[in-house]
């Protein structure tokens, strides 16, 4: 698996991410390291980190209200759940590559799954509730007010070369969102020097698969509900024509570039 | 939407469908039903919305009946039940390619029927008879079953339902993700609960536990269950 493979470097830089860190969202590390002399627990929290505009930003196109149940409730319980779940565990004060490694890795199932299934269960949540926590920090920096308009650059070049023309990647990121069936994610990726869109369900997130993720749109129902109820062909046209940040886009193919030349 | 109106769909699709038995050499073609629930849109307030049953029933459980029918016309799915359509298509865990794509071989649909008479105005209340019975035997006690159906429900991770079946004699809670229903599976329904966002996101937004408790309290028709279960204990007698 590609994740392992990286992870078992001691470069940051072979982790495909913004400066080798998985997640955006700023895990704080070990309180104590080496330094505290107390005999206190090591604990790592993480942190909910907010979207890079208020909540009334994105009117109308995502409303207030969605911000404040997709963000202050939905992604805000799963920071909060999961604290509270690797608080005193094997898990509390590992780093966050650490987690995710060993939690993912059992989170594979076992040939004696009906044996082990209380065993494993709460560890292959913990790893949802991870990527998921993961892909909403991803998710808020993807947007922006004033989004939309086109790329521009080495990214429109790519697109170009990659997918014949920016509508024609579009058309295939809004196909990818609208034929995920259920809960999930439509992805822009950047894999082997080639861009791909992708779409992958529930909390799975490229984080366990082998492309860096550059843009991402949440279509689980309650990302727009509240805002088009049943209607997610319109809710995908409006993030793609009003909400999508380019520059976020292009800032991250940048950085895949650059990690991919180090590795 | 008013009974009258309910009665007025119901009309115009036995209309379409009496017109495929003419003696033209028109093609034959079946065409699948939305069906309504037995209660008005409004009449589960205030614990599911009349705007939820709009939009539940109205776009998303309509949609799927409209997609399938379009799919399904002049190929060999056409014509046949609702049932025989879920089961074809299923074809024993690989699923034909009309399948691969919503509605997913008619299972949202038949979840969605069986969901609107799942439930009832002035539902919840306690099961009685047999059932009851039945749930003490399995479960130990109707507060022991919610206590796992509810768990279910909040444990089915991202879209999905939660399920009081019957298998082999004995009741079970089940859930299942997306589309997927027990047509296919190994024990026969008697409730169900629809866990998917738009099933509870107008009225309870995140506030999924509270949903579900709602349900189990307000909504639940246990004389549906309870004759859903004489049928399938009937049915595996005559097995």
């Amino acid at each position: 698996m590609a994740v392992s493979a990286a992870l078992s470097s001691t470069s940051a830089a072979a982790l495909p991410f913004r400066g080798g860190r998985i997640c955006p969202c700023s895990l704080r590390g070990p309180k104590s390291r080496a330094t505290s002399s107390s005999s206190s627990r090591v604990t790592a929290q993480l942190e909910l980190k907010a979207p890079p505009y208020p909540l009334d930003a994105l009117e109308p196109y995502m409303s207030q209200k969605t911000l404040e149940f997709h963000w202050g409730k939905h992604h805000r319980g799963y920071v909060d759940n999961l604290n509270k779940q690797i608080a005193g565990t094997d898990l509390d004060g590992l780093t966050l590559e650490e987690i995710v490694v060993k939690s993912y890795n059992k989170g594979s199932p076992l040939p004696t799954f009906n044996n082990a299934a209380q065993a494993w269960r709460p560890v292959l949540l913990l790893s949802l509730m991870l990527l998921y926590i993961w892909n909403h920090d991803f998710l808020w920096t993807s947007i922006k007010p004033g989004g939309g308009g086109k790329p521009s650059g080495l990214l429109l070049e790519l697109i170009e070369r990659d997918f014949g023309s920016v509508d024609a990647l579009l058309s295939e990121f809004k196909q990818a969102a609208l034929t995920q069936f259920g809960s999930g994610w439509a992805w822009l990726g950047y894999r082997a020097g080639k861009l791909v869109v992708e779409k992958t369900a529930n909390a799975v997130n490229p984080l366990v698969s082998d492309y860096t993720p550059l843009l991402v749109v949440d279509v689980w129902e309650h990302a727009y509900y509240l805002d088009y109820q049943n209607r997610r062909p319109d809710f995908v046209s409006t993030f793609i024509e009003k909400l999508i940040s380019w520059d976020a886009v292009s800032a991250r193919l940048d950085e895949a570039i650059a990690a991919s030349k180090s590795a």
